[in-house]
């Protein structure tokens, strides 16, 4: 199952990663952060289970969206920090 | 009503698939609802690169595959009510019909605030091994693991199958808890053996008791955590600091639908009875909302609320087992019941509502969470007081304010979703 890869766009960036995993894995690959707080912190996944938020960002257009919650898709956006 | 079903089950780890395994049996028609992409729960979630734990490989796709039982994935509960729900998933939101109602979504993780908390490269315990699970990268990352229960364990269990280089795990009961503990083992033999082997996993990884982690530093993403122990005070350097205080109910929905809770410490659970009936006749609640009780708990509670709600009797030996599985839940909340001082490690200036960053010293003088929200907005983000709202209820500030619609942060279009019959149910 590890064997497929898709390819999506982190930032603009192209990036090939394991079919399967979730958007908040393959953005830890560029070792960035998700988004930043109201007070202008960096924050990355906390939780890891869909209850905290702290890892939306925007994907295919959708902002907001739970990049733990989210598997990867051949063509997805991602972009971080909005 | 153009969707309807006999039994609609929320959550599809062990205890919903029980349920839904039951109540199929008996020829009920069953919505099994879970909010992530597999089933599986927290507990059996679905490792990207091993697949499902050994027990629920064989279980899950035969409950998922039965023909009275429709799975509904990435599907999340906006909204509760009599006879019905509001549901949304990727693409549209609908309102289905139920007859009888099964609450088996379970547990988060006991967050707890303390300085650099929020710091990139901090996560939870379960959130680490959740995070592993779905393909973060782990591979010579050096984590430490810290907080309380057995949960540390198998987090690490998890980072280490998945390459991460574990530096140690910290426990914050005492080293005396742990054995009084360990005598009493013998008891469960299930659990006695899963220790062993834990262990046997876990060679070479130091184990300390009577350990808290008192800070955490770095600029803009971890360096190094403080950590305070039975010898003293020592500075470690690593890339992830995973850290949880055990576990508590998600009983939002139940509470929505007006079910009656009661508390176990700081926190709510729902009421029910000895055929896990809450105190709404047609809806039911299971493992740990009832009660943070572990994976067994949750299956034979799953499997007993599936033969009630279908009308049929639950058989003798579910009920002897359940005494037995609740007992090892109490012998280990006893064990792992949090040290004073964890209530202690935020300071003045440490961020406590994560979502719209408010310190500490800004919760001060607030009879009750409603007034702190109002004066603050903690509480009023994202999360909708999930991760805040028990941390001040764990720390004995106040306990959390009762939720309101919708359930999780939904579409505007979801929220407008006409209702299939305006008679009846929910209002919007």
């Amino acid at each position: 199952m590890s064997d497929v890869r898709v390819r999506i766009h982190v930032n603009g960036h192209l990036l090939e990663v394991p079919a399967g995993i979730s958007v908040a894995a393959a953005v830890a690959r560029l070792q960035l952060p998700c988004r930043r707080s109201v007070g202008g912190q960096w924050r990355a996944p906390f939780c890891g289970m869909g209850v905290c938020f702290e890892c939306r960002m925007r994907i295919d257009g959708q902002a907001q969206q739970r990049a733990c919650m989210t598997q990867v898709r051949n063509g997805m956006q991602v972009s971080t920090d909005e | 009503m153009s969707e309807r079903y006999d039994i609609v089950i929320v959550g599809a780890g062990p205890a919903g698939l029980a349920a839904a395994q039951a109540a199929a049996r008996h020829g009920a028609c069953v919505a099994l609802i879970d909010a992530q992409a597999e089933a599986g729960g927290q507990v059996w979630r679905k490792d990207v690169f091993h697949g499902w734990p050994r027990r629920a490989r064989q279980c899950i796709p035969q409950v998922l595959q039965h023909a009275g039982v429709s799975w509904l994935p990435r599907t999340q509960v906006v909204q509760a009510g009599a006879g019905e729900l509001l549901i949304q998933d990727d693409k549209q939101a609908r309102y289905i019909g139920y007859d009888k109602l099964i609450l088996a979504n379970g547990a988060r993780e006991l967050l707890l605030p303390f300085p650099g908390w929020t710091l990139p490269g901090v996560t939870g315990a379960g959130a680490l091994q959740a995070l592993a699970k779905q393909g973060w990268p782990l591979q010579g990352r050096r984590i430490v693991i810290a907080g309380s229960g057995p949960l540390l364990l198998a987090a690490a269990a998890t980072a280490k199958k998945h390459g991460a280089k574990v530096l140690g795990i910290y426990e914050q009961a005492s080293a005396a808890a742990i054995q009084r503990f360990a005598r009493k083992l013998w008891r469960w033999p299930g659990k006695a053996w899963q220790a062993a082997s834990l262990r046997t996993q876990l060679a070479g990884i130091p184990y300390r008791y009577g350990s808290v982690v008192l800070q955490a530093s770095g600029t803009d993403v971890l360096q190094a955590i403080d950590i305070d122990g039975p010898h003293g005070r020592e500075q470690l350097e690593c890339d992830h600091l995973a850290v949880g205080y055990g576990l508590v109910p998600n009983i939002e929905l139940a509470q929505m639908l007006g079910c009656r809770l009661k508390y176990e410490g700081a926190h709510a659970c729902v009421e029910v009875d000895a055929t896990q009936r809450t105190s709404i006749a047609n809806v039911y609640a299971t493992g740990e909302l009832c009660g943070i009780g572990g994976r067994d708990t949750a299956w034979i509670e799953g499997s007993m609320a599936g033969h009630a709600a279908a009308g049929a009797d639950i058989p003798h030996a579910l009920l002897q087992q359940q005494r037995h599985a609740r007992h090892f839940a109490t012998a280990l909340q006893q064990t792992f019941a949090l040290a004073p001082r964890i209530r202690t490690l935020a300071q003045a200036e440490t961020l406590i509502c994560r979502c719209e960053d408010v310190p500490l010293q800004a919760l001060h003088d607030h009879a009750d969470a409603r007034s702190a929200k109002l004066a603050t907005r903690c509480g009023m983000g994202a999360c909708q007081g999930r991760i805040c709202g028990s941390a001040l209820a764990e720390l004995g500030h106040y306990p959390r304010s009762a939720p309101r619609p919708p359930l999780f942060p939904a579409r505007l279009a979801t929220l407008g979703t006409p209702l299939s019959d305006p008679q009846q149910g929910l209002s919007p």
